[in-house]
């Protein structure tokens, strides 16, 4: 289907490298519209912050971008590729999950409460997806693994198991593991929400050390003094739809909107 | 006994705080204090009680000349009933490891999204549970009355090859598949338990990271399960063990039916029971043993530090009792006399 995909690039050509494209996207869970027709563009090596009260579908929209949950409407591609859709004839078709699992491979995802296999160690915790997704060789996935594990200052934690580390040291695992499968997109679900307050840095510090490194992000959180100074965007959402979007300082210092003035006076 | 407080020994605790001699300590300095245990009056004489009765039975067992244990001790490790026994664990062997298979098998199905495996699923599980496994069992052995020949073909149609069913199973095979079939049927929800009972966030994670689904599951959700299912699983493997006894409907020369065979025989009832019993226990023991290691191998990771072994506990045990005699010797109980016990 060539034209269709010529068509289908011709779509996304009025914005330079966009990674990260989200078109109208709208979900429900049963009668909750959690979403109602999300637009959200992220360049890529750009670090997107989204911001908005809780229950305004920040984390859903995460959980879209990687197919995690299904859209009811919209689109979502990444670098050029629909997520979760293969579209053919005028229609799009529903992918199956191995292929939606393929296509994971190169969305990373941290979870809120890292979600690492607490069965495994830390070392075979990064290379489980590179061997059985990308199927890698062994030996080369741990070379990378261990190389990340030193990234985030873990080096020495390799044989450890995930419940025998702080939760800081926890999430630095799981950005790792986020990163072994070498993704085009990282996305943080809240990944210092269960962190207490003395660990909230550590890990703040590594995600800010990937975004010097032109990673291509895209960070749910409450840290605002975090956005001010890492995100290239802001975005702040509520009630299912983004309210408004800029830099940084357009956003967080002078908000044109309502609803931003006042969940940013809460939190401020 | 050593634990008795009495006023005699407080002034060489005094003096192991420091304090000078003959100087009592002083009313608010805790530390110095001697520790009296709490005394458990009931426990002690429960503890008696148990001990006469089991006295009892003990005597019992060696006095009454009904038990007979000449006639046990000539059977207990006779050829016959040796072979039973191994037929006995055949049996268990095979039920165990085909319906724990089928079992898991089911368990996904009944997971899956797919609305005709859950059905398939939910129907086997209903079935095979209401049905009383001797009953299943005779229709097994009367297989060959139902169905004279086993063959595959057109459905309503002619046959490209059939095979007599009493040569394809033989007696075992169908107690085989019987208790297998019965078995499978336990496991599944043994098994679908343990796998809801995993974090819904481990499930997630492996999808987020993109890991292929039957790898997800082999390698992240039932490792975690085995945790919830081996405790349960523990119970139907012994419970199998023990079960194999209902196949003597079927003749196989399993440990229960030899016995029956020898006391129809010579009369022994008693005696050839507890060669039986005894078999029993032994080999029910062992299963307990080995589940014991087979949950603190896949406990690896829950705890900060694995649960020690029944070896490193009576070291310790040891270790705690005469460190605990050493104090009383010095008359002064610490606060906390053993330690932590983890």
């Amino acid at each position: 289907m060539t034209d269709v995909t010529v068509d289908f690039d011709d779509v996304t050509a009025d914005l330079d490298d966009v990674m990260v494209d989200v078109r109208g996207v709208h979900k429900s869970f049963g009668p909750l519209e959690v979403l109602r027709g999300v637009d959200l563009r992220v360049r890529a090596g750009e670090v997107t912050v989204v911001l908005g009260p809780s229950g305004s579908g920040k984390s859903t929209l995460l959980r879209t971008i990687n197919h995690l949950e299904k859209v009811h409407r919209g689109w979502i591609s990444i670098d050029g590729e629909l997520i979760g859709y293969r579209r053919s004839g005028g229609k799009l078709h529903e992918l199956k999950e191995k292929d939606v699992l393929k296509q994971r491979t190169h969305i990373g995802f941290v979870f809120q409460n890292f979600n690492l296999f607490p069965h495994l160690t830390v070392l075979e915790n990064l290379v489980e997806a590179p061997v059985s997704a990308l199927r890698r060789p062994r030996k080369e996935a741990e070379e990378t693994a261990r190389r990340l594990l030193d990234r985030v200052g873990l080096a020495d934690k390799a044989g450890a198991y995930p419940r025998q580390l702080s939760g800081g040291q926890q999430q630095r695992v799981a950005i790792a593991r986020a990163l072994a499968l070498g993704p085009k997109v990282l996305l943080f679900d809240e990944p210092t929400s269960a962190l207490d307050p003395e660990l909230v840095g550590e890990v703040l510090d590594v995600i800010k050390d990937l975004a010097r490194t032109g990673t291509t992000m895209i960070v749910v959180t409450h840290e605002i003094g975090f956005a001010r100074e890492v995100a290239d965007t802001v975005v702040f959402m509520d009630g299912g739809v983004v309210v408004e979007q800029g830099p940084p300082a357009a956003v967080l210092d002078d908000p044109q909107h309502e609803r931003t003035r006042a969940f940013l006076s809460k939190v401020l | 006994m050593g634990l008795t407080t009495d006023s005699a020994a407080a002034p060489a605790g005094a003096a192991a705080q420091g304090a000078g001699p003959g100087t009592p300590p002083a009313k608010d300095d805790l530390a110095s204090l001697k520790v009296v245990p709490a005394r458990h009056y009931a426990r002690w004489a429960a503890a008696v009680a148990v001990i006469v009765l089991v006295a009892q039975f003990v005597h019992g067992l060696a006095t009454n000349p009904v038990w007979e244990w000449g006639v046990f001790s000539d059977y207990v490790l006779s050829e016959t009933i040796v072979q039973a026994v191994w037929v006995t664990l055949q049996l268990t062997a095979y039920a165990t490891v085909l319906g724990f298979l089928l079992g898991t098998v089911l368990a996904f199905m009944r997971l899956s999204r797919s609305p005709v495996l859950q059905t398939v699923a939910w129907t086997y599980i209903w079935i095979f549970r209401s049905i009383p496994m001797i009953v299943q069992l005779v229709f097994w052995f009367n297989l060959s009355a139902l169905y004279k020949e086993l063959g595959v073909g057109i459905p309503f149609g002619p046959a490209f090859w059939s095979v007599d069913t009493n040569s394809l199973i033989g007696t075992i095979g169908a107690a085989v598949i019987g208790l297998t079939l019965h078995q499978a049927a336990y496991a599944a929800e043994i098994v679908r338990g343990g796998v809801i009972a995993v974090d819904h966030g481990q499930l997630e994670a492996a999808a987020a990271l993109g890991i292929p689904r039957l790898r997800q599951i082999r390698r992240i959700v039932l490792p975690q399960a085995m945790r919830a299912i081996l405790p349960t699983a523990g119970n139907e493997v012994i419970g199998l063990l023990k079960g194999t006894s209902v196949v003597y409907v079927m003749s196989i020369g399993e440990l229960f039916y030899r016995v029956q065979v020898i006391y129809g025989r010579n009369g022994r009832v008693i005696p050839l029971l507890l060669v039986a019993t005894a078999w029993y226990v032994a080999l029910t023991s062992l299963l307990s043993v080995a589940q014991y290691y087979v949950e603190r191998h896949f406990a690896r990771g829950a705890d900060r530090t694995p649960p020690p072994t029944p070896i490193q506990r009576a070291r310790r045990l040891v270790r705690s009792l005469s460190a605990a005699a050493a104090q009383r010797n010095r008359s002064v109980m610490p606060l906390n006399p053993l330690g932590d016990s983890r």
